[in-house]
């Protein structure tokens, strides 16, 4: 591994959560390619069984392997999987205990489905298993096959639940088999080699549940990484005017003549009307993101800012970001 | 397109149960909560069912917060009332071992290891119990109208699936084998013998452990009586809601995910027979005159004229506006090319998140504006 000054030098777990709609897959994604930046190897992996991944680098579905599904600037490469819970837990059976038949048998039982979606927290010290051996997986020479891992992990309202798994089993297992296996996990997740990222919109919900989640998963002793915030808006108005915006106070025949000198004589009176509307829109929508902002302040802990893509989200945009959280010190 | 007409369904009396699910972050909570105000303005009796425990929703009702029980929202206005509730699933879970076994087997159900792991847990308990909730309030028929939000599952299938998938298991095959070596010499228990039963138990026993495995067949052992129960009111309320008067509202964002996710629900409503009444596409920013190319080509004459800075700020800001416009349009048109006959309505974007009554009174006066028009 290359020495980079970055904020995360020898943290080779990275676990991005969110809000629903915060853009969580899409930072993940960003995360993987700016790791992988000068030659090193990333595997980015999915939980949740969405495709997500598959959709963001416009490859069909991912199967339960690891594929190369992109190649950052100068050579390195992003592997991604889809973890599939019953696919895992065959294979942690045949790993563990060679038991690959007895696998299918118990499928058929219902055994799997018991353990996929029923037991509690059974399925979740199979998912973030598989991530933690993708993290410890060596090769003959005894160097690490991923440089980083990053996973797509569940939303912020379960991710405390998710990744301390073994108070999960606590109650479930005492000891034991499942016990062991947690335990293994958890050294992993809880180790300085581990940090959670929140991703956040500038909205109430999102802020409240990221320093919900922070605060729960401060608790439990695993490290928390960076706050980081998506989508953010780029300044249109300076403060004189947006101050005016929200008050009503715009000077509406000033704004009349500069549609009228720009060309749109025609129907002025009712751009203008719609632009005002706008803009106190946009004046309340911008106190609210500096109100929001402010509550991020006291995080301790990096913070990094991605902007919003006009154009919505595709390829070129995800290297857009990538690149922006590296001159941000993330990778 | 469709527009779809929020009024005609909820001033339709046979319109007993609304189902509001889609992905998370889409405002699904926010639109239950609005249908329900709206509802109970124009005279229905009604109970808002969340799974959401977010405050706000409770705090924008006027209430701290939200229980298993329905809570009288004040500030209706109207003849109809409205009732608003939030899934306590282990709360659920716990009143139905109550209400299904005598005292002392209760109390050993309750006090299981296994039992409370699987009555807390997130993972297909909480889909469960929601279905279960409303196929309570719905028997109590106390209610004229249930709106519903559903869980913020992992895929949109959890919450049609988990219900059966638990019902399945509670009384499937593995709960039995479980449950065999305490009864000696069932049907089953001979049937799988001759299939290996040593091998089974050996396997369980390494993989689950002896302490996790003892701890499933007490409950099992405990629960035995209720199995068939569960199954049984899972299928009923599955049933209930392919009927009439059930209708699913689809929520989405006009973003690619949320839309996508919105189709995949669409089309699994139809396989499953369930009533779709339409798609409801939050946080839409509408097109208003002014297009984007030409406003923005009025702002670069107004930069490079040097003058009027703030009429090119704002020609700017709506510049960028529409083209957001455009983009959601976009994707909007690609869903009801693939779903011509379903009914969307576009709810615009507030600047704010919604705090109270009246907030919910906008959005929901904002969704009936759809079928005018």
């Amino acid at each position: 591994m290359s020495a980079r000054d970055t904020d995360w030098d020898g943290v080779r777990l990275h676990v991005v959560t969110g809000k629903g709609g915060t853009g969580k897959t899409t930072v993940a994604a960003a995360l993987a390619l700016a790791l992988a930046v000068g030659g090193r190897k990333v595997l980015l992996v999915e939980v949740e069984g969405r495709q997500g991944i598959a959709q963001l680098f416009d490859t069909p579905p991912l199967p339960y392997g690891e594929r190369r599904v992109a190649v950052a600037a100068d050579g390195g490469d992003v592997y991604a999987l889809a973890i599939d819970t019953e696919e895992a837990l065959i294979e942690y059976l045949e790993m563990f205990y060679n038991l690959k038949r007895a696998g299918k048998a118990l499928s058929k039982l219902g055994v799997v489905d018991f353990v996929t979606t029923i037991a509690p927290g059974l399925r979740d010290v199979i998912l973030t298993g598989k991530a933690s051996e993708a993290v410890r997986r060596k090769n003959k020479d005894g160097s690490y096959v991923y440089d980083a891992v990053v996973m797509d992990a569940p939303p912020t309202g379960r991710i405390t639940q998710f990744l301390n798994v073994n108070t999960e089993v606590a109650g479930l297992a005492k000891v034991g088999p499942i016990r062991n296996h947690a335990d293994v996990v958890m050294s992993v997740i809880r180790s300085p080699q581990s940090a959670v990222h929140f991703v956040t919109l500038l909205e109430e919900m999102p802020v409240q549940e990221a320093l919900d989640g922070i605060h729960h998963l401060g608790e439990s002793g695993i490290p928390i990484g960076a706050v980081i915030v998506n989508m953010e808006r780029s300044p249109v108005l300076p403060k004189g005017d947006l101050d005016a915006a929200a008050a009503g106070t715009l000077d509406l025949d000033q704004i009349t003549h500069g549609i009228k000198a720009a060309g749109l004589e025609h129907d002025a009176d009712r751009i203008t009307a719609v632009l005002a509307r706008e803009a106190a829109d946009h004046a309340r929508r911008t106190a609210l993101e500096a109100r929001e902002k402010a509550r991020l302040a006291d995080l301790d802990g990096p913070r990094y800012e991605l902007p919003l893509l006009g154009d919505g989200m595709d390829l070129a945009g995800l290297y857009d970001l990538a690149q922006s959280l590296r001159n941000q010190g993330a990778a | 397109m469709r527009a779809f007409d929020i009024d005609r369904l909820i001033d339709d009396p046979r319109t007993r149960i609304i189902v509001c699910c889609g992905s998370g972050g889409v405002g699904k909570t926010t639109t239950a909560a609005a249908v329900g105000l709206r509802a109970a303005e124009r005279g229905r009796d009604v109970v808002v069912l969340t799974v959401d425990p977010a405050k706000r929703l409770a705090q924008s009702m006027g209430l701290s917060e939200l229980d298993n029980n329905p809570r009288r929202i004040e500030g209706v206005e109207g003849t109809g009332e409205l009732h608003a509730m939030m899934l306590d699933m282990k709360r659920t879970f716990d009143e139905i071992v109550e209400a299904h076994s005598d005292p002392d087997r209760a109390k050993q159900i309750l006090a299981n290891p296994f039992y409370q792991s699987l009555s807390s847990s997130l993972s297909g308990t909480q889909e469960y119990m929601a279905m279960e909730k409303l196929g309570q309030l719905h028997r109590s028929g106390a209610w004229d109208l249930i709106v519903v939000d559903t869980p913020p599952s992992r895929n949109a299938l959890d919450f049609l699936d988990a219900p059966e998938r638990m019902g399945r298991f509670l009384d499937g095959r593995f709960m039995k084998l479980l449950a065999a070596p305490a009864k000696t010499g069932g049907r089953l228990g001979v049937k799988v013998l001759s299939a290996g039963f040593s091998m089974f138990t050996s396997v369980i026993n390494k993989v689950i452990g002896v302490q996790l495995l003892r701890d499933v067949q007490t409950f099992v052992t405990a629960f035995d009586t209720m199995f068939g129960g569960f199954r049984e009111r899972a299928q009923k309320t599955y049933e209930l809601l392919q009927t009439p008067g059930t209708a699913f509202l689809v929520v989405a964002a006009p973003e690619p995910d949320a839309l996508r996710e919105a189709s995949y629900f669409v089309e699994r409503l139809a396989e499953e027979r369930m009533p779709l009444a339409g798609v409801v596409v939050n946080r839409v920013h509408e097109s208003s005159g002014l297009s984007g190319a030409r406003s923005l080509a009025a702002a670069e004459t107004l930069n490079e004229r040097g003058d009027h800075p703030l009429a090119a700020s704002l020609l700017r800001l709506h510049a960028e506006r529409m083209q957001l416009s455009a983009r959601e349009g976009r994707l909007r048109d690609h869903f009801t090319s693939a779903h011509p006959t379903v009914p969307v309505a576009a709810v615009p974007a507030q600047p704010e998140d919604v705090h109270d009554l009246d907030g919910l009174r906008q959005v929901s006066a904002d969704l009936a504006a759809n079928s005018a028009a």
